[in-house]
């Protein structure tokens, strides 16, 4: 089956890519194994980290509007009380007189002081949706209410970017990296499924041949290193080049910056090891991970309790994880996101239900423009409410990826990767 | 009923058996080596069927066996012979004729599964539940309350284990191969998710009266069963969804349980799920408006005692008694739950349904971009006898195109399908497939274990990337060297045949046992000689080496330093010293160790190959 000679490499090529595209995957992988035995130099190029908030998170009292007054007649018992007149650590951390972080995003206001966080509101789906699993969908996909889209956004920044479609030169990044998108979870995530190829693992240390030794490693890389075009064995070669990448760069002897702990949680975890990744150079454009547990229906709290909890580990893991990284900031965009905001008013249960729009932070070397909250404030007076409920959205979401893609990533084809969006630059809030 | 077969495809042929049919095969492969060798072509023995099937006699008895089940327990491959392909299929289409004693005793010991939601929602309380019964109590724990507490978890556990093991033990063990294929298929059709509320509290049933008696039925059957499910009501939210505010219901509201029913309005969730996911499919020709429409249809419907469990039960005063236009048929007022039932008729009837219900069957069966001619078939075959999956099943499963070349091992195997294709090769003991549940986790298939409504993929490319490749490489590696619970060398019969034999008849004996004797020529050379033409020729133009020096393995596994065990924590790793054949570090040294570690390297290369990826 599909014998391999050198001397037909040529023709393997024509066959293999043509075969490629039936199956609907990039011949990147095709490319390497065949023609690119090199490993991909360590590259200091841009990396794009995206933190999904899996479950919706309560963005009113995140990114507080103390400055609004309906903020507090909606929300008697969960509202965080404005910073003027709450004592001790109770209240919001003011961050413009009008706005404030929760109390429990602390390790997030030196990002502030230092220019290095923008916060965004009213800002999401312009879908009506409330269900998770729409809301989810759609932001991770790229494509609001189009649920047929079969791949995630930054997949298909993966697929046109650096392609003879959009662009022939060679990439910073060098292009060729398996570990070009890595996402810390144990599966695909939407965001990042689709033809490019990416790398999924709950941790660093699963990706690993175990065997007892031997030449067991060595025969199975011989068993999947066939140059076939085949979906198995391409996948293989892929995992074969990323395994040297890994262990060249060695990141198990990983020790983070002096005095930088990150939180025990999973999710401190998780970013520990995006941030190992940067800094052995193995050419991550894209990181993705998410954190659950912002579904909070009952009992949110309000400065402490459950939500309160979610944003401490949330906060304090991005901020070793900023602290960690240092200067590599600079080459650095951290984008959080959850799919989709709360209702204005509590509920009966001590809890927020299903909203419309949300709250996003992004974090890089420096933002740019004067600093503030972004995007256009809607008010929470009932008349400005969407639908009678929710905070009303001002800002697309495809606004804000298009943005990072564009400026940080350096991304050219962005109708492709946002197709049936037109704002772009008309909508771009001057992030970066 | 009397079964057709007299007696049931015996699980341990004797090695007597064995031995001589696998040398016999091994000798015909042998003779076929230096072809393959040569040519790259790996001639399979038997002759043509007489027909248009395109596969050899011989690849048709591997494809049914991997395709209508989970593939090939030793000894399978000869009874499907025997008994002829087209028969085994029929056979299969019958599973109520198939004796299956042995599983349906195995799965006694699984006590939770036959208690419905509301037994164990009473028996094990969600943690939320008993913390007010704490604090209405009085407070503080006392100590008798902590281990009650702790010992409360423990069962919760293991009636969701309960779940999932049942699912791989009897998909590992069952004669009725065709039987659990579409249980898998259907219950990942109507996906629903452990991790939703309190539909993990209703799984068991879910599987084991709502899809399981249908899997092979009536389509508009297993829909109603599906729609009345409490896991269903509970996982899209249709349970809560009442008319809203300002419509009409059918009668005054009344006390549910505790408290009486609150008119929280129309839920929309599963009315869009059950026109895009369940029936018609995304572009099956439906509205934004159709979808209201049918969730307003569906008003009422929804479980006896609420949040406490029960039956489907319909709410007359939850209903929207209003008339409704769906699909461009007009419902009129009043109807009840009559009308939620038209329906789903008119759903289970329509084209798209037909179609949608018919592609997905065949990408199953066939391939991931089935041949149009024969979704149009199967499709026909669906309408005209008003959705009966069975009668759909076989107009596929009988048809040229199943039996295509281009279809032979065109599908990459789930992790499911991985796991319990292994288990069934190795011979596994089926108590290990109570263990199974964390392996399927980390090979990205935990069961019950998919948040959205869309189930797994059902297509190759979502299923393969480096990481995906490489935990599965990790689990073949595994299963031959006592990491996978249940699969011990020890009880593979064909290794006490091949185990004394030089290294090339081994090689052969594996390739027959695991793969029907058909490889690449690639995978054949690497286990035999451990490297590959192409390898070899890139070698010769690049450094020489294919490895990064660094061939010790075991280095990335921090801290747990147990070769090939997957399944590290948990105590299995202590009992497989039994066998002959243990290639275990630590027991005995010498050539005997050696020798076995490499028949065990062996069978983990096999497992591991491509081809084991592929049914």
């Amino acid at each position: 089956m599909r014998s391999m000679h050198p001397m037909n490499r040529r023709v393997f090529l024509k066959g293999g890519a043509l075969s490629l595209v039936t199956l609907g995957l990039s011949p990147s992988f095709l490319q390497r194994t065949a023609l690119a035995m090199d490993l991909p130099r360590a590259a200091r190029g841009k990396t794009l980290i995206v933190l999904f908030q899996r479950g919706a998170a309560d963005a009113l009292n995140v990114l507080v509007p103390f400055g609004d007054r309906h903020y507090y007649h909606a929300r008697p018992q969960l509202a965080i009380g404005s910073p003027a007149r709450t004592s001790g650590t109770a209240g919001a951390i003011d961050l413009d007189g009008y706005f404030g972080l929760h109390p429990s995003l602390a390790a997030l206001k030196p990002l502030w002081d230092r220019g290095m966080l923008a916060p965004i509101h009213a800002v999401g789906s312009p879908s009506a949706t409330r269900s998770h699993f729409d809301a989810q969908d759609y932001m991770e996909t790229g494509t609001p209410d189009r649920k047929g889209t079969t791949d995630g956004w930054l997949n298909r920044y993966l697929a046109v970017h650096g392609t003879c479609e959009a662009d022939c030169a060679p990439t910073a990044t060098g292009g060729t990296s398996p570990f070009r998108a890595v996402a810390m979870t144990a599966q695909t995530p939407r965001i990042l499924s689709g033809p490019s190829a990416t790398v999924a693992m709950n941790s660093i240390s699963e990706f690993s041949i175990r065997t007892n030794g031997g030449d067991a490693e060595r025969r199975i890389e011989a068993l999947y290193r066939t140059g076939s075009a085949d979906l198995v064995q391409g996948s293989g070669s892929d995992m074969f080049d990323a395994l040297k990448v890994l262990r060249a760069a060695d990141p198990l002897q990983y020790r983070p910056a002096t005095g930088v702990t990150y939180p025990r949680s999973p999710f401190g975890q998780r970013l520990l090891q995006i941030a190992q990744l940067i800094k052995a150079g193995v050419g991550m454009e894209v990181a993705f991970a998410d954190v659950g547990g912002w579904d909070t229906h009952v009992n949110q709290g309000g400065a402490q309790g459950q939500l309160a909890n979610r944003l401490s580990d949330f906060s304090n893991s991005i901020a070793a994880l900023v602290s960690d990284l240092g200067d590599r900031m600079d080459d650095v965009v951290i984008l959080t996101c959850s799919e989709f905001g709360r209702t204005v008013r509590q509920n009966g249960t001590g809890g927020t239900d299903h909203g419309h729009a949300g709250a996003m932070f992004v974090i890089a070397g420096s933002v740019a423009g004067t600093k503030g909250v972004r995007g256009r404030w809607p008010g929470l007076a009932p008349e400005q409410l969407y639908e009678g409920r929710d905070l009303a959205l001002t800002t697309d979401f495809r606004a804000v990826f298009s943005e990072i893609a564009s400026k940080h990533l350096g991304a050219t084809a962005l109708p492709k990767i946002f197709p049936g969006y037109t704002g772009f630059e008309k909508e771009w809030l001057g992030l970066l | 009923m009397r079964p057709l077969l007299p007696v049931p495809l015996r699980r341990h042929p004797t090695a007597g058996v064995l031995a001589t049919g696998l040398l016999g095969l091994f000798v015909a492969a042998c003779a076929s080596r230096t072809e393959a060798a040569t040519g790259g072509v790996v001639p399979v023995v038997g002759a043509r069927a007489a027909d248009n099937r395109e596969q050899t006699a011989d690849q048709q008895v591997q494809h049914a066996l991997n395709r209508l089940g989970f593939g090939a327990r030793p000894g399978d491959v000869g009874k499907v012979r025997a008994m002829g392909v087209d028969r085994w299929i029929a056979l299969q289409l019958q599973p109520e004729q198939i004796a299956d004693h042995e599983t349906e005793q195995f799965v006694t010991r699984f006590t939770t599964l036959g208690k419905t939601g509301e037994e164990l929602l009473a028996a094990y309380p969600p943690v939320n539940v008993v913390q007010r019964l704490q604090r209405q109590n009085g407070g503080a724990m006392v100590a008798a309350d902590t281990i009650r507490e702790r010992e409360r978890r423990r069962q919760t556990l293991q009636f969701l284990g309960e779940v999932a093991a049942n699912r791989v033990a009897r998909a590992v063990m069952s004669e009725r191969q065709l039987q659990e294929v579409l249980v898998d298929f259907w219950e990942n059709h109507f996906n629903v998710f452990a991790g939703k509320d309190r539909t993990r509290y209703f799984l068991g049933e879910y599987d084991m009266r709502t899809i399981r008696p249908h899997a092979m039925g009536s389509f508009r059957e297993l829909l109603g069963a599906v729609a009345k499910s409490p896991a269903m009501l509970y996982y899209l939210d249709n349970w809560q969804s009442s008319a809203d505010a300002d419509r009409p219901v059918l009668g005054p509201t009344r006390a549910v349980g505790r408290r009486p029913t609150r008119r929280r309005g129309v839920n929309e969730n599963y009315a869009r799920e059950l026109m895009e996911l369940h029936t018609l499919g995304v572009d099956g020709g439906y509205s934004q408006q159709d979808v209201v429409q049918v969730a307003r249809a569906l008003t009422g419907w929804t479980i006896a005692r609420g949040l406490q469990g029960g039956d489907f039960l319909f709410r007359p005063e939850m209903h929207d008694a209003g008339a409704k236009m769906i699909l461009g048929v007009a419902f009129p007022a009043n109807r009840g739950q009559v009308e939620g039932e038209a329906v789903l008729d008119m759903l289970a009837r329509h084209p798209s349904t037909a179609r949608f219900i018919a592609t997905k069957l065949a990408r199953r069966f066939v391939s991931d971009t089935p041949p149009a001619a024969l979704v149009q078939r199967a499709a026909t075959t669906f309408t005209r006898t008003n959705g009966n999956i069975r009668e759909v099943v076989r107009t596929i499963l009988t048809s040229d195109e199943f039996f295509a070349d281009a279809a032979y091992r065109a599908k990459v195997k789930s992790p499911f399908e991985l796991v319990v294709s292994t288990m069934r090769a190795m011979n596994a003991a089926p108590e290990g497939a109570t263990r199974a549940a964390p392996l399927l986790s980390r090979l990205g298939q935990p069961i019950y274990g998919h948040q959205a409504p869309n189930g797994y993929p059902e297509t190759g490319d979502a299923w393969m990337n480096s990481g995906a490749i490489l935990s599965r490489i990790n689990f073949g590696l595994a299963a031959a060297t006592g990491g996978v619970p249940g699969v011990r060398l020890a009880d593979w019969p064909a290794a006490r045949v091949l185990y004394p034999l030089p290294r090339e008849q081994q090689v052969e004996g594996v390739i027959t046992e695991l793969f029907g004797g058909a490889v690449s020529a690639e995978t054949r050379q690497v286990l035999q000689t451990g490297t590959n033409p192409f390898l070899e020729a890139r070698g010769a133009n690049t450094s020489g080496t294919i490895d990064s020096g660094t061939n010790n393995g075991g280095t990335m596994d921090s801290g747990t330093n147990n070769g090939g065990t997957m399944d590290s924590g948990t105590s299995n790793g202590g009992t497989n010293n039994g066998g002959r054949i243990n290639s275990r570090r630590g027991a005995g040294v010498s050539a005997g160790r050696t020798a076995a570690d490499a028949f065990a390297q062996l069978v983990g290369l096999a497992l591991g190959a491509p081809e084991f990826q592929r049914r």
